[in-house]
């Protein structure tokens, strides 16, 4: 009986198996094999050479992987600090506000990531909603954010937020009241209850939220391009133009290969760090 | 024999044992108001130093919202607690020199049984090697094998965890100790190892424990003083065998486990109206200490263990003649039920080895003594 439970459930499985093949590892398959091509070819049947990466130190492109890493970095920095009282008043202060919170953070979602983006280029640009406001009013205008690394990690903090709110939430409701009580009745302070207490439980959520903000943001094009006015040129910029204008799939494959591969290595490190299984609720024991 | 005078309900009432000076924690009109309700009413209480205080009630009574209020997680509406002479209501809970071991124990599933026993003492600045030493002088103290010094909470057995958080507590070494019904979540015969684990703790750590619980058994194995709490109010503080013997109220005796109460009133006769007991002492009730000015009213007790079943020609105190309704064993106890003339039912029990040669049916004589009956004034 259990055996044919077993059998049928590895069968049901198979058409998602498939699916994941064909979309998910072959494309990575694809992208490895081309990375590996020599420059400016389009079929993978040539022999090997890795001059497209040693393009990424000889033609300065490791200078993209590093801003986008480093506003990645500053902006999952940054969402942490201004998420954790937010999540945490979710989770245990706010009760039946707590649902309004969300319907308000999941709506922004409805609009699409482009036109939110656009509408702070309305809101910050020179002669736009604040500037051209102030300057009406007082005659006296100012220079403009736009265009600049921190707005770009600015927009980044914007649009990655729910990432971030939501699997913070999640791993803070996971800290149980009982223990942070404890913890005050045996002398801790907020600040100790938070270092001691709080962060170590909630360290699935804060690993989850920060992966997927980081993951993200390390990816991100459109801020950059839309509010950062390419005064950077990020990774992601770069394995677009190598696919396009630049005509040159093995550059893009090589580029795509290293922000994969450090992705990669990040995510599969935090994940082992955490208990997963504990904020997908799924409780062992 | 002297029987127990009347208490006004919600007065601190001690016996039996002799009072040191200042208590070291005073209650003083405690009252606790969520919006409407009022889940502690005025409550006055002193602890002694060194004493095991058990406060007794069934659930909704107030007492887990009292000892929230004495640790500090629960702010107190009005009144005041004095500990050694310091008023301390508004001193938050990590300002507090007391502690209280949770009824959910509540652990640090994230670190080690040495990290969790350590916690106060990190908290508190001490050195790695003081904490460590102080560790497993508690572990030894709660006869948790040394090892476990490493081992995670959460691999940890019921009875383990339990002896984690008290070495925990201990490690705090607060000035009192709250316990907050931590056994009740364990089976029946952990439950009983523990408590004598925990009467011998206190004895010898001299330590003032606090301990609430919904369970009589426990706060009669276990404690010095017992408080019966109902609604808010304590109903009668006094030692485990008073509260048995005499307790002040119906609530109390029936709260105590199985007993036999009759209404009486003011009576001046051997005949106790409309009971069905028949008094055979000298004549007088009076002269027993059971006598009740005319028209009072009040309750005759006396415990199902004290009553026992009477051969023809033999005699007691007092008699009860009815029917042998029903028999339950009860392990090393028989009880059964008789049914008097009047109706009202009669609970009795029996060692096993006095257990009753007779069969369901059978008319009974019952008897119980003078020393064994307690009269209840509300």
């Amino acid at each position: 009986m259990e055996r044919l439970d077993r059998k049928l459930g590895t069968a049901s499985s198979l058409p998602l198996l498939a699916i994941l093949l064909v979309a998910f590892i072959a494309p990575m398959l694809v992208v490895a094999v081309f990375s590996a091509m020599p420059r400016k070819v389009f079929s993978v049947f040539n022999s090997p050479d890795f001059s497209a990466y040693a393009a990424l130190l000889e033609q300065g492109y490791y200078r993209s992987l590093l801003w986008s890493l480093g506003m990645a970095l500053a902006s999952t920095v940054i969402l942490f600090v201004v998420c954790w009282p937010l999540a945490f008043g979710m989770a245990k202060v706010f009760k039946r506000f707590t649902i309004v919170l969300t319907i308000a953070v999941v709506v922004s979602l409805f609009v699409s990531e482009n036109i939110r983006l656009f509408g702070w280029v309305l809101t910050l640009m020179k002669g736009g909603l604040i500037e051209g406001h102030v300057r009406a009013w007082t005659g006296e205008g100012f220079e403009s954010p736009l265009y600049s690394v921190p707005i770009i990690v600015f927009s980044l903090v914007y649009v990655y937020f729910p990432f971030m709110l939501f699997p913070l939430a999640q791993g803070i409701a996971m800290v149980p009241d009982d223990a942070r009580q404890a913890a005050a009745d045996l002398g801790a302070s907020r600040w100790r209850i938070l270092f001691e207490i709080d962060l170590p439980l909630a360290a699935p959520g804060i690993v989850v939220g920060s992966l997927l903000s980081f993951v993200l943001a390390a990816g991100a094009l459109a801020e950059s391009k839309i509010l950062g006015g390419q005064t950077v040129i990020v990774i992601a910029d770069e394995i677009e133009t190598a696919f396009t204008y630049g005509q040159d799939w093995p550059l893009g494959s090589a580029l795509s290969m290293v922000l994969i591969t450090i992705i990669a290595a990040l995510a599969i490190y935090g994940i082992a760090k955490v208990d997963l299984d504990a904020i997908m609720g799924r409780k062992g024991r | 024999m002297q029987f127990a005078p009347a208490i006004p309900p919600g007065r601190y009432l001690y016996s039996g044992q002799t009072m040191s000076s200042e208590p070291i924690l005073r209650l003083d009109n405690i009252v606790k108001r969520f919006g409407q309700f009022t889940a502690v009413d005025g409550v006055d209480l002193a602890i002694e130093e060194g004493e095991f205080l058990t406060i007794v009630g069934p659930s909704g009574s107030g007492k887990s919202t009292l000892i929230r209020m004495l640790v500090g997680m629960e702010e107190v509406s009005e009144g005041a607690i004095w500990l050694r002479g310091e008023r301390i209501e508004d001193t938050p809970a990590n300002e507090r020199p007391t502690c209280m071991v949770f009824q959910s124990l509540a652990l640090f599933p994230h670190m080690t049984v040495g990290q969790n026993i350590e916690f106060p003492l990190k908290i508190k600045g001490r050195s790695p090697a003081e904490r460590k030493q102080r560790a497993l002088e508690l572990l030894a103290l709660l006869r948790l094998p040394e090892h476990y010094y490493t081992r995670n909470v959460t691999q940890c057995s019921g009875g383990e965890r339990q002896r984690i958080a008290l070495a925990r507590a201990l490690a705090f070494d607060p000035e009192i100790l709250f316990f907050d019904e931590p056994l009740s979540a364990l089976d029946y015969r952990l439950r009983k190892t523990l408590e004598k684990e925990l009467k011998d703790l206190h004895e010898r750590t001299r330590k003032t424990f606090v301990y609430i619980t919904h369970s009589l058994e426990e706060a009669m194995v276990m404690s010095d003083r017992i408080a019966i709490m109902n609604s808010g109010k304590f109903v009668q503080i006094a030692v485990a065998d008073d509260i048995y013997a005499k307790p002040v109220s119906r609530f109390v005796a029936e709260f105590m486990g199985e007993v036999n109460l009759f209404d009486i009133e003011g009576t001046t006769s051997d005949d106790l109206h409309g009971t069905g007991i028949e008094i055979h002492v000298n004549g007088q009730a009076g002269e027993f200490g059971i006598s009740l000015a005319p028209n009072e009213k009040g309750t005759l007790m006396v415990r199902p263990e004290f009553v026992r079943f009477l051969s023809s020609g033999e005699t007691s105190d007092f008699l009860v003649r009815g029917i042998l309704r029903a028999e339950y064993a009860l392990g090393s106890r028989i009880q059964y039920k008789v049914e008097t003339a009047n109706g009202s039912k009669l609970t009795v029990e029996n060692l096993r080895e006095d257990r009753y040669q007779g069969a369901i049916g059978d008319a009974v004589i019952l008897g119980w003594d003078i020393e064994s009956t307690h009269i209840i004034r509300e």
